[in-house]
């Protein structure tokens, strides 16, 4: 039972913030909304038993990405786009469109429920602790995209050190 | 109904945790304050607070009215939703925080798996009480403070958490509880094995509490007082509050992971055990000291009441005393685990704070630059070095047979070796650029 | 009573459909990098569920690996914001429409 409420408390936390991320006229406030979206999306891995994943979104996304993103939003002056049009042109095909996707996307999960064990709740059988399970997995199977990763860090590092230097 | 009632019952003694930290955490960051105040004297040769009660031990009561009683003025074009709640997310974060450390070990809201991770995590989501809180101000000082402050916490970030895995390679496990068992099984604090790495945490921890000499962000004389400057009143003592819980947090998590959290010293050896009458030996102490002021007091009511706190002492001094007096295996000396670990824990926590505030008024500020440079320069590679230097230990020990008093001792050296040459070129550079007269 | 599997499903869902309306609706620049920052995170619950159900630990690192590259893209995205804002004062994606002036 502590199970629902918590899934339900974070799910509709998350749709909520969601949306409001995408119908804010002010930059920040979009900023904070996302953040609570994140922090939603990591009680849901915590309520999956995901413990390593939900420290790793808490620290990697809430806490660094999100920053980022704030820093930005800061240092650029964002007083005028408060007064311009939000919402582009076409907005209604873009609507339209989006939902199209979701009813696709609905129906084929609700087709396909009886298929795999989609409609059942997943087995009972405990997995070890996440953290050594995933390091177990990551260090040996993994070990190749792991390091194409930190190599794909380095480089968007380096990126984004160039992008926004002053003179170059 | 009933299974919510069930649900309580079966939680109450995390309820009554998170109870005490969210009720005593506050007045505790108060007297830290005072401490901090006294200590600040001592330094400099005075006496400090002593007039709002007895050697001014009523000061932080006084502090706390005043603030609320303040009036509470808000920046006109300030943003009010995010002003309103950028204090609240530094407290929220600080707090939560506190809530996978375990004090002592009945003391603890939850054994997270990912424990200390949690921690850091969720004290770095601290940033983002500053970060709004500055912006929020509309004032050019605030925002400039607060970039600066966010930018400092994101840089020793990294220093802490690298020196954290230094320490977490020994441990092998994330969880609070365990860290500290892993330690009473080594029957050795991990600051012995990894004093670097002890080293790299404190500075870094100073950082990440804007403490001096990193305080830049809100000294007075530089930015006014940074993210802080538009709030006044109650709001102001949030984020006082949140500083100080950040402080408590940090000291914490280094006295789990490096200092043995709850053990006595020497907790193995039962040699030692003379040791465990020293939390009543202290408080007689202090309740002896408080007898022999108490006569020299100016007037009655602080007679009375520094003997009141005399009394209080030495009835804690009979509670610490009580589980060793008391037959093994009765009620009374089964809390011993639970009240010893406690004190034992706070009163690592209380060194290491003091620490904080010994740093504090040796030395003088650091530029933002030197600051900056220091952690990316210095701090990061030391750390990354450390970490490889642990792990080169273990693999010594574990798997090539070498004894720890040769591994571990071994690359300390070379650790600090490494040090050496990175403050050697670090000194380098900060000539070439006083000479030039240009900053980094 | 645990959750089914297709209830995480549908919330990834909501959520990846939130954030395409906030891509291809919106004028901002950084608002449609934060809704892809909300697309990815829908990405990441569906891995996690399945991995749950499934019973190994492939769809954690598989996010693990999104979230590093989320972290990537969001820099060198913001990076090559500040970059054009400095450029053209600008910040909505109707007016970045010149390669060069």
């Amino acid at each position: 039972m502590l199970d629902q409420i918590v899934f339900y408390f974070f799910a509709t936390l998350a749709v909520i913030s969601a949306v409001l991320v995408v119908t804010r006229r002010n930059v920040v406030q979009s900023a904070i909304f996302l953040i609570t979206a994140l922090l939603a999306t990591a009680g849901i891995f915590l309520q999956l038993h995901a413990e390593f994943l939900f420290i790793v979104q808490v620290i990697l996304y809430a806490g660094g990405i999100m920053v980022l993103f704030v820093f930005v939003i800061m240092l650029i002056n964002m007083d005028v786009s408060l007064h311009q049009v939000q919402f582009n042109r076409q907005w209604w095909l873009g609507l339209l469109l989006a939902l199209v996707l979701g009813a696709q996307l609905t129906v084929a999960i609700a087709v396909g429920r009886s298929g795999l064990p989609l409609g059942e709740p997943a087995p009972a059988t405990a997995l070890e602790p996440s953290t050594q399970l995933v390091g177990r997995v990551l260090f040996s199977e993994y070990m190749l995209p792991f390091e194409i990763a930190s190599i794909l860090l380095l480089v968007a590092m380096i990126g984004a050190v160039v992008m926004a230097k002053k003179k170059v | 109904m009933q299974t919510l009632i069930n649900f309580v019952i079966s939680i109450w003694v995390q309820l009554v945790c998170a109870l005490v930290i969210v009720a005593v955490l506050p007045l505790v960051a108060g007297y830290i304050v005072l401490m901090e105040r006294k200590v600040m004297a001592d330094m400099q040769a005075r006496l400090g607070p002593m007039r709002v009660g007895p050697h001014g031990l009523l000061q932080p009561i006084a502090d706390a009215v005043k603030l609320l009683l303040k009036e509470d003025i808000i920046p006109d074009e300030a943003d009010k939703g995010i002003f309103w709640i950028a204090p609240l997310i530094s407290v929220t974060a600080g707090m939560l925080a506190m809530s996978a450390l375990a004090i002592g070990p009945w003391f603890q809201i939850a054994d997270l798996n990912v424990g200390l991770l949690f921690v850091v995590g969720i004290g770095a989501l601290g940033i983002f009480g500053i970060v709004l809180g500055g912006w929020s101000s509309n004032s050019h000082y605030s925002l400039l403070g607060a970039l600066r402050s966010a930018a400092q916490l994101v840089s020793y970030e990294t220093a802490a958490g690298l020196a954290i895995v230094g320490a977490l390679l020994l441990a092998g496990t994330l969880s609070t509880r365990e860290i500290i068992e892993t330690q009473e099984d080594y029957g050795v604090w991990f600051v012995f094995a990894a004093p670097v790495g002890f080293f790299i945490y404190v500075v870094a921890s100073i950082a990440e509490t804007n403490r001096a000499p990193f305080d830049l962000p809100e000294a007075e004389s530089e930015l006014v007082a940074g993210y802080m400057t538009e709030y006044s009143g109650f709001r102001w003592a949030l984020y006082f509050l949140a500083e100080y819980t950040n402080m408590v947090v940090v000291a914490s998590i280094a006295t789990t992971l490096f200092l043995g959290g709850w053990l006595r010293p020497f907790a193995g050896t039962t040699a030692f055990n003379f040791l465990d009458g020293f939390p009543s030996l202290l408080m007689l102490v202090v309740a002896g000291y408080c007898f022999y002021r108490a006569p020299k007091q100016p007037v009655k009511i602080q007679k009375m009441f520094l003997v009141v706190v005399a009394g209080l002492f030495i009835l804690v001094a009979a509670i610490f005393a009580a589980p060793l007096m008391a037959p093994a295996g009765s009620l009374v000396a089964s809390a011993k685990p639970g009240l010893h670990g406690a004190f034992w824990f706070l009163l690592k926590v209380g060194l290491y704070l003091y620490l904080f505030m010994w740093l504090r008024f040796t030395f003088p500020r650091y530029r933002f630059d030197q600051l900056m440079r220091l952690g990316w320069q210095f701090l990061i590679p030391l750390s990354i070095v450390n970490v490889m230097g642990i792990g080169l230990a273990l693999v010594l020990h574990r798997q090539l047979g070498w004894s720890h008093w040769t591994a571990f001792p071994l690359t300390t050296i070379l650790t600090l070796v490494v040090a050496g040459m990175l403050a050697s070129a670090g000194a380098k550079k900060d000539k070439e650029h006083a000479v030039v007269g240009e900053e980094a | 009573m645990m959750i089914p599997t297709s209830h995480y499903l549908f919330l990834s869902l909501g959520l990846f459909t939130i954030g395409v309306i906030g891509v291809v609706t919106r004028r901002n620049v950084i608002i449609i990098l934060m809704s892809i920052e909300l697309m990815l995170n829908a990405v990441n619950i569906n891995l996690v569920a399945f991995s749950r159900l499934v019973g190994s630990a492939e769809g954690h690192v598989f996010a693990i690996f999104v979230i590093t590259d989320a972290a990537a893209e969001a820099a060198v995205g913001l990076g090559i914001i500040i970059a054009f804002f400095r450029n053209r004062e600008t910040l909505l994606g109707d007016e970045m429409d010149l390669l060069k002036w």
